[in-house]
């Protein structure tokens, strides 16, 4: 039951204004997959998936879904097959939870349509999942950073995409939650077949949860691969800056990168 | 059935409870406004001028002048009310109405200027009034276009046009000879007196045309409000929707502009009163009758209740604005929700 | 142990260092008060008659009754004062309501002080057939506090105190039904209009010493509390939560700064009519140099208030004389195309 969606980027270049953020990059997602984008801040990751949601439009190149250009395909079409979990979303005014959730429904909603027993089990699913449906009755604005972080998620779930982009989605949440998370999506990915690409800061997780991954440097492709292969110190260095070392990871025999900082280095003499 | 459903549901019909009584407060409003008068005239006279049956003296009074005039009342509020309140949902600011992109300010403007200078009367000042608020939208709008329409940029260069239309204004009032300037005062607060069968039509047409896009468009706006990013990603273009909006409410608000003159606050009011009554709802529906019972009401009040007649744009502020400000003070009492 | 290069030499937020971009504000404030001097200059010199350097130092120092041209001179000064004086109150009026409200579309008489201003002035002419600036004056502050002080009374009511939101919609709600309440009156009093109509354009033509003194008590207090508000403001543009979070009281800072707003915008509008421009636009102009930090706003926003409504003053009188357009139609038709210039240019960050 793997997504037969196929997402790829054809040498996108994408900016904002004067300024260009990803060269001329090429990866191509692979379908019923969890990949990830790693690298270091400002380096084009979260342009390079806002392309991707079609919500940048690139200078050059094309976005590719299903092997037709993302732009030319009408919008609330893609809505249903691509979901995206943006960086900072606004919540209106004394908004409920549950009411958010259900805006996620939208693209499948016909014009006069009502609300369906499928939008309701879609919801319901999304906050279970999410672990939140007990607070489906409590104004967003009430809850707690890592909360609603949830609740966005919740959001993108309801929508019942066959790709999902998730921009960084572990923000806010405690190491328990972001864990959480990353298994929720990991078994979205497996029982439904849902295509997953999210970019993440925390190399470990990223390195954990892949089956793919993608280092960007600079706006252009460093390295892809399964995670063994590409989570290494000299990805590290080049990528990031930063002098690591990398062992195995004992839970979960991916691999572990341990920073080299100017302290609590005792054991090294660099 | 989950908590969710069970929540949305007990919403839902509150909602639908406190929508009935709108919809029973408009109609009796127009009730009132047939039957009273110099002359009061009983349901069963109404009822028949409304058929088309000829009642003596009841069909001049409310057929020709009071039926007119409350549906063009009517009419108006749900113009204003729905323009004021899908504005103030897409800028996300409670302090937004049309205003804010200089139509009420454009049509002033020129239809001060048409009775000041020109001397003109009835239509041709209707005429002048569409023409100064779309020819200000459009200039805005314009001027705020740098390949997108930024909402920040289109919100300041309409207050900048709008301050300083409004300027002009009252400049104009202090040039012109004291009588012209009273009748273009009596104009620019918005007055119903000269609502008759003709000014119909056009209003009712460009209504049918625009409510229900607005209806239409109400749904898109739930899913702008997230965000652009978010409404990108659940296939609403934020651009695209913007200008809709925009072109909606202008259009709007230009009709009803054009038959009653720029009616005070009407635009303003309804939504935040609306979004008071129905905690959560999103809907245009509850704006609109809102709008329409603040417009009927006031023009009641302005020409029956009071010891002079008031236009109606003078009695809105004065009706509307506790009733928000009671509003405001209840929901700050402490287990209110602000 | 050694601090790393970039540790020695901090870098900003912009990229350019905060030594350097401290001395460009300075330097533009200057550049900003020389261009008060000189418009303070034309506004001696210009009018329905230009005048001399010869007569313009005799009118400042001791103006001889026989000389017409001194004599303008010596009646241009209080002016040219008045419109320095306003046009800085204005604008950091302005510039203390947007930070209140955290609103940009909010302006000094959004807590209802030129409505308030107005309705005073109107029962003034209608109940006392007051006509004078002199006496306009002190209805004028009369009305505009106590309008004010309805407002805050009504948007504070309750849990949570003022908040920005309450505050907008109360102050936008009263000024609603105090402007309705001014048309009323207006329409039924043909002759009362004619007579405020010439005190709603605002202006500051036939301005005095004598009558700028009443107001001089509010300006200075107004201006005290303004610059007290500096911090609380900065903090409070955080949100609400962060502002108590940094150990700030949200409720006093909007208090001092709700205050210092309304006082000099009561004085202002008592003594020049309401003057709609200038508070609304130019804190955003302003802004558009300093960046939010209201140290550097408040000033500027004085410094380019003041320089709007001079040059508008100027070209008021210049442009059609003898009699000259006020100062409020003026600022308005001179500052908005030079604000929508502005905006056009810059990145307009999203409000």
């Amino acid at each position: 039951m793997t997504s037969t969606r196929s997402l790829a980027t054809d040498a996108v270049t994408v900016g904002y204004d004067d300024r260009v953020v990803v060269h001329d990059l090429s990866v191509s997602i692979p379908p019923g997959k969890v990949s990830v984008i790693v690298g270091a801040n400002a380096c084009g990751k979260s342009t390079l998936l806002k392309s991707m949601a079609r919500l940048l439009k690139p200078q050059s190149g094309a976005v590719l879904l299903d092997g037709r250009s993302i732009a030319e395909q009408p919008t609330r079409e893609v809505a249903k097959t691509l979901g995206l979990l943006p960086q900072t979303p606004t919540a209106p005014e004394g908004i409920v939870v549950a009411d958010l959730v259900g805006r996620g429904r939208y693209p499948h909603r016909s014009f006069f349509g009502r609300w369906s027993d499928d939008d309701e089990r879609a919801v319901n699913e999304a906050l279970t999942l999410t672990g939140i449906l007990d607070l489906a009755d409590r104004p967003v604005d009430e809850l707690s950073g890592g909360q609603r972080q949830r609740v966005w998620i919740a959001l993108a779930l309801a929508q019942r995409t066959d790709v999902l982009l998730l921009d960084e989605p572990t923000t806010f949440l405690d190491v328990s939650h972001q864990v959480e998370v990353l298994d929720l999506l990991t078994d979205l990915n497996l029982e439904r077949g849902t295509t997953v690409v999210m970019v993440l800061h925390d190399l470990n997780l990223a390195a954990r949860y892949a089956d793919h991954l993608f280092a960007v440097k600079d706006g252009r492709l460093h390295s892809e691969g399964p995670s063994s292969e590409v989570v290494t110190s000299e990805m590290v260095r080049e990528v990031f800056g930063m002098e690591s070392r990398i062992v195995i990871d004992e839970v979960s025999g991916t691999p572990l990168v341990l920073p080299v900082g100017r302290h609590h280095s005792a054991q090294l003499r660099l | 059935m989950t908590a969710a459903r069970a929540a949305r549901r007990a919403r839902l019909r509150r909602h639908r409870s406190v929508l009935v009584v709108l919809v029973l407060v408009v109609v009796a409003l127009l009730a009132v406004t047939l039957s009273i008068g110099e002359r009061i005239y009983g349901p069963s006279e109404i009822i028949r001028v409304i058929l088309g049956q000829d009642v003596p003296g009841a069909s001049f009074t409310v057929g020709r002048l009071r039926l007119p005039r409350a549906i063009i009342a009517l009419l108006i509020g749900v113009a204003f009310g729905i323009a004021g309140s899908l504005f103030q949902r897409m800028l996300r600011n409670p302090l937004a109405s049309p205003d804010i992109i200089g139509i009420s300010y454009g049509s002033s403007a020129v239809a001060v200027v048409a009775i000041g200078f020109f001397g003109a009367t009835g239509p041709a000042i209707s005429i002048a009034a569409i023409i100064g608020g779309l020819t200000v939208a459009l200039l805005v709008y314009f001027l705020a276009w740098r390949g997108n329409v930024h909402g920040a940029r289109l919100i300041l260069i309409g207050i900048a046009i709008g301050t300083m239309l409004f300027a002009v204004i009252q400049w104009v009032l202090t040039r012109i000879e004291v009588y012209k300037a009273a009748e273009a005062l009596r104009w620019i607060t918005g007055s119903l007196n000269s609502a008759f069968w003709g000014d119909v039509p056009p209003l009712a047409i460009a209504l049918l045309v625009l409510v229900p896009v607005a209806f239409a468009v109400s749904g898109r706006l739930k899913i702008l409000e997230l965000g652009d990013e978010a409404s990108a990603a659940l296939g609403v273009a934020p651009n695209r929707t913007r200008l809709l909006i925009v072109v909606i409410a202008v259009g709007l608000t230009s009709v009803a502009t054009a038959a009653a003159g720029p009616v005070a606050f009407v635009a303003f009011l309804a939504g935040p009163i609306a979004a008071r009554l129905l905690p959560g709802g999103t809907g245009v529906l509850a704006p609109a009758l809102v709008g329409g019972a603040l417009v009927l009401g006031a023009d009641f009040t302005g020409s029956q209740l009071l010891p002079t007649t008031f236009p109606v744009g003078v009695v809105t502020g004065v009706v509307g604005a506790p009733y928000l400000l009671w509003l405001i003070a209840r929901s700050n009492r402490p287990g209110g929700t602000s | 142990m050694t601090l790393s290069t970039a540790e020695r030499t901090p870098v900003g937020p912009s990229g350019v260092r905060p030594a350097s971009r401290r001395r460009r504000l300075v330097a533009g404030l200057v550049l900003g008060l020389l261009v008060l001097v000189a418009g303070s200059a034309l506004s001696l010199i210009f009018g329905s008659r230009v005048v001399s350097w010869d007569e313009i130092i005799g009118g400042i120092t001791a103006p001889d009754p026989a000389s017409f041209a001194e004599q303008a001179v010596a009646t241009r000064i209080p002016r040219t004062v008045l419109a320095l004086v306003v046009g800085a109150a204005l604008g950091i009026s302005g510039a203390l309501m947007q930070g209140i409200t955290r609103n940009p579309l909010a302006d000094p008489g959004l807590l209802g002080v030129n409505l308030g201003a107005a309705l005073a002035v109107v029962l003034g002419i209608t109940l006392f057939s007051i006509s004078t600036s002199g006496q306009y004056v002190w209805f004028a502050l009369a009305g505009a506090t106590a309008a004010a002080l309805i407002v805050y009374a009504v948007g504070s009511i309750g849990r949570g105190g003022a908040t920005p939101l309450r505050l907008a919609i109360a102050g936008a709600a009263t000024s609603a039904a105090l402007s309705s309440l001014v048309s009323a009156v207006l329409l039924l009093r043909t002759d009362v209009f004619d007579t405020f109509r010439f005190w709603q354009v605002g202006g500051v033509g036939g301005a005095s010493f004598a009558q700028m003194t009443p107001v001089v008590p509010f300006l200075v207090v107004g201006l005290i509390l303004a610059v007290i508000a500096i911090p609380g403001l900065d903090v409070l543009a955080l949100g609400d939560e962060v502002a108590r979070g940094l150990g700030g009281s949200v409720g006093r800072s909007r208090l001092i700064a709700g205050a210092a707003a309304v006082l000099l915008a009561a004085a202002s509008t008592a003594i020049a009519g309401p003057i709609a421009f200038v508070g609304l636009v130019v804190p955003h102009a302003a802004r558009l140099f300093t960046g939010p930090g209201h140290r550097w706003l408040l000033p500027y926003s004085a410094v380019f208030g003041s320089a709007l409504l001079l040059v508008a003053d100027v070209i008021g009188r210049v442009i059609s004389r003898p009699a000259d357009i006020p100062v409020g139609i003026m600022s308005a038709i001179i500052g908005a195309p030079f604000f929508i210039w502005l905006i056009r240019r810059s990145k307009v960050r999203e409000l």
